[in-house]
């Protein structure tokens, strides 16, 4: 029988919601029944001998240090493979269920497999483990485990697994040659008539998808304009008062800045985790410039800048995710006259 | 319009003392092809070989690759601008030597020319592994520049293949396939409820040794043009390229242009096959614009339903081809590319240079980064020593044991664009 370890978070392990996601990696003494579904999938060919729960927060905090102790775990109990999840729509518990399953497979060289909901952030890792689409929430559970149950077996039995489009796996991106039964003319002639014919067919290559924005006109009087500030540079107030995460963020905020002439060391800090933080700590205004928009205000050159500015640390976060905040708050700012907008990255 | 391909199927190839066809067998004088070949002052000398499917043979740096063919009835010759006249071709009977190919070596310019394999790994990806080859090792004279050499060499493989297809002038063939189209007010009359299919047909013309030659016109110095699918069977596009092995369009496969071949199968059954359109790949932007923009054209003047567009090369060319794509959707008329892929050894990077939504069919010759191992062959015909400057090579490819390991690049049309082979990628 094939020893499979399972990996979930405190929520599934059944010790509890956000206020226990500090928790650091531990094996449950008992299987829990999320393990237990796969196990009864497998039918007697493999078996989920250890689940390790670790809390989001702790494996968001400490990578590294929660990624060690789990491989640790996988290796005493003689793991061959490693399913993570299924986070469904999860973004934090996605992110590690991604991340886990990637990392394992590098560092420890076992299979491994994860399923989430398509727009998690954490399909980011698509390209380096096998990542199952289930459902948005836990009420796809009987199918996320239908679905990802027999793909883990074959990974686990080493096994090739066909295209992407077969198995019904997100596409991974890694491109792999093969040969197939008709040349390449026969095949684009036949994928024309399928075309033209407005009949279902399956690209060889899927473009990789750029969301290109048209540029907006140039605002016509800069100096009677209301401009506001945002930033993907994580700016935020001292101690990060809505715990935005330092990757991969799941939410933005929006602060005031009513009065605010200048960013100091010790009103603001960066929550951002993808580069070295000291100097945007020193000054804040090298990533958030309120200190020069409000030169500008004072000269004349601008009408005034927007009294909040909106904030989210563009590290390791998905389109999906940034697509969202933005959609969301680019709504207040059209409903509080903001004419245009200063957009910082780092 | 008609032309019949008269094929005659070669089983042997071998020297002899009078240059002939019999019995399937292709006899070859030496003298009567060295003779020609020095004809030109410019070559030092010749060495010829013969190396066939299965053997143990290795054959570096491969030129160009072509068929012999020979026009028995309609107008012109094979090879237009070259070895005949400038003279419409395209139809009547031609006869072609099917199973064999004449192909260049020599040291050229050493970075883009190619390898065949007979036998073992390598011979999977080549379609030149099938063939009975005929294999000219030319030497230039003392200080001939590179791209005089290229076009003694060129020169040299068209004499050739006219000289070896003329004596298949009065074999009977063994197959004789049949290629019609219709004009364009034909066509739309005979077929009023098919889909107008058109051909895209990108021509490597980045100069510098990226070259092809239409009836002998240097094509990065033409407008995007329509020609008759039949007149490529008979030789009026050549290859001039020293661009990657596995990906530039021998004269061989122009003269078997495989999605001509398909369409023209198709013709009157689930398609009108309306024409070919050519279009080039030049290096600056304002020809990159106009090209596309001609495609983009004529696609709409012969009112296409769809176009299939093959590339040439890659990485600059890319450009050209996202930009027909898209002006050719943007007209209406619906697209299937047919390209390859630098998606990197490990398969993970972004396979092409460009990228358009509009590009949702693609057909893919493969990914070239992709690194082989190629054994030790017992012969070498040519020169391993460039296989470590070969696009898809690197510094120590070419092992101690003569073994090879490399990018897949390094072999002989083996992500043909034109879609000629089963080798794609998911």
């Amino acid at each position: 029988m094939i020893k499979i370890v399972h990996y979930i978070n405190q929520f599934y392990a059944g010790i509890g919601g956000e206020e226990m996601a500090h928790v650091g990696p531990c094996k449950m003494d008992v299987i829990p029944p999320v393990s237990k579904a796969f196990t009864a999938a497998w039918k007697g060919e493999a078996e989920v001998v250890a689940t390790i729960y670790c809390g989001d927060s702790y494996f968001a905090e400490q990578t590294d240090k929660a990624l060690a102790e789990i491989c640790e775990l996988i290796k005493s109990v003689g793991g061959e493979m490693l399913i993570c999840g299924p986070a469904f729509n999860a973004g934090r518990y996605g992110f590690a269920c991604g991340n886990v399953a990637a990392a394992v497979k590098a560092q420890m060289g076992i299979p491994t497999l994860t399923g989430m909901y398509e727009e998690n952030p954490g399909t980011d890792y698509k390209n380096k483990t096998i990542i199952v689409p289930t459902a948005n929430s836990a009420a796809g559970m009987r199918k996320a485990v239908a679905a990802m149950a027999p793909l883990a077996l074959k990974l686990a039995k080493g096994e090739e697994l066909g295209p992407y489009y077969e198995e019904g796996y997100m596409y991974t991106g890694i491109r792999k040659n093969m040969f197939e039964e008709e040349i390449g003319a026969k095949r684009a002639v036949k994928m024309m008539l399928k075309k033209l014919a407005g009949e279902p067919f399956i690209t060889e290559f899927p473009m990789p998808s750029f969301d290109r924005v048209a540029p907006n006109p140039a605002v016509k009087d800069i100096s009677k304009a209301t401009v506001a500030l945002c930033t993907s540079g994580g700016i935020v107030p001292k101690g990060n008062p809505d715990h935005i995460e330092s990757s991969s963020a799941s939410h933005y905020g929006k602060y005031d800045i009513e009065g605010v002439m200048d960013l100091t060391e010790e009103t603001y800090e960066t929550a951002h985790g993808g580069y070295d933080p000291v100097y945007a700590n020193q000054d804040a205004d090298r990533v958030l410039p309120v200190d020069i928009m409000r030169d500008l205000e004072k000269e004349g050159k601008i009408g005034k800048l927007h009294r909040y500015f909106y904030t989210t640390v563009g590290n390791g976060t998905a389109v999906a995710s940034a697509k969202k905040f933005a959609a969301e708050y680019s709504k207040e700012l059209v409903a509080d006259g903001v004419d245009a907008v200063i957009m910082t990255s780092t | 319009m008609k032309l019949e391909l008269g094929l005659i199927h070669v089983t042997d190839l071998q020297f002899g003392d009078v240059s002939k066809v019999e019995d399937h067998v292709v006899y070859i004088n030496q003298e009567d092809i060295k003779n020609l070949i020095l004809e030109d002052e410019t070559i030092e000398s010749v060495e010829l070989h013969i190396a066939k499917p299965g053997e143990s043979v290795r054959i570096t740096p491969v030129k160009d690759v072509v068929e012999p063919r020979v026009k028995v009835s309609g107008n012109g010759g094979v090879f237009p601008g070259w070895t005949h006249k400038v003279d419409r071709v395209g139809e009547g009977r031609t006869h072609v030597l099917k199973g064999m190919a004449c192909m260049t070596i020599g040291k050229i310019v050493g970075f883009q020319e190619g390898i065949i394999d007979m036998t073992g790994e390598g011979a999977k990806y080549t379609p030149f592994s099938q063939t009975l080859n005929f294999i000219m090792d030319i030497k230039p004279i003392e200080g001939l520049k590179q791209h005089d050499y290229e076009k003694a060499v060129r020169t040299a493989n068209l004499k050739v293949s006219t000289f070896i297809g003329e004596l298949a002038r009065n074999v009977e063939p063994d197959e004789i396939e049949v290629y019609e189209h219709d004009n364009v007010l034909e066509g739309m009359k005979k077929y009023p409820d098919l889909p107008r299919v058109g051909y895209v047909l990108m021509l490597q013309s980045q100069g510098l040794l990226h070259d092809t030659y239409v009836y002998g016109v240097d094509a990065k110095q033409s407008l995007t043009t329509i020609i008759g699918p039949t007149e490529l069977f008979d030789g009026a596009i050549v290859s001039g390229n020293c661009v990657s092995a596995c990906d530039k369009n021998p004269t061989y496969i122009h003269e078997n242009n495989p999605v001509i071949t398909e369409l023209l199968k198709e013709h009157g059954k689930t398609l009108n096959f309306v024409g070919v359109i050519i279009t080039n790949e030049n290096v600056y932007l304002a020809d990159k614009m106009r090209s596309s923009d001609w495609s983009a054209k004529l696609c709409e003047f012969l009112g296409l339903d769809g176009a299939v567009i093959s590339q040439e090369g890659f990485g600059n060319p890319d450009t050209d081809l996202i930009m027909n794509c898209r002006k050719i959707e943007a007209v209406g008329v619906k697209t299937v590319l047919i390209t390859d892929e630098y998606a990197g050894q490990d398969g993970a990077s972004q396979s092409l240079a460009d990228a358009t939504p509009e590009a949702d069919a693609v057909v893919t010759g493969g990914n070239a980064n992709v690194v082989i191992h190629l054994p030790k062959l017992d012969k070498v015909i040519g020169y391993t020593e460039y296989v470590d400057k070969i696009a898809g090579g690197w510094s120590g490819s070419l092992q101690p044991d003569g073994s090879i390991i490399a990018e897949l690049q390094v072999i002989t049309s083996a992500t043909n664009e034109q879609g000629f082979n089963k080798l794609s990628a998911r």
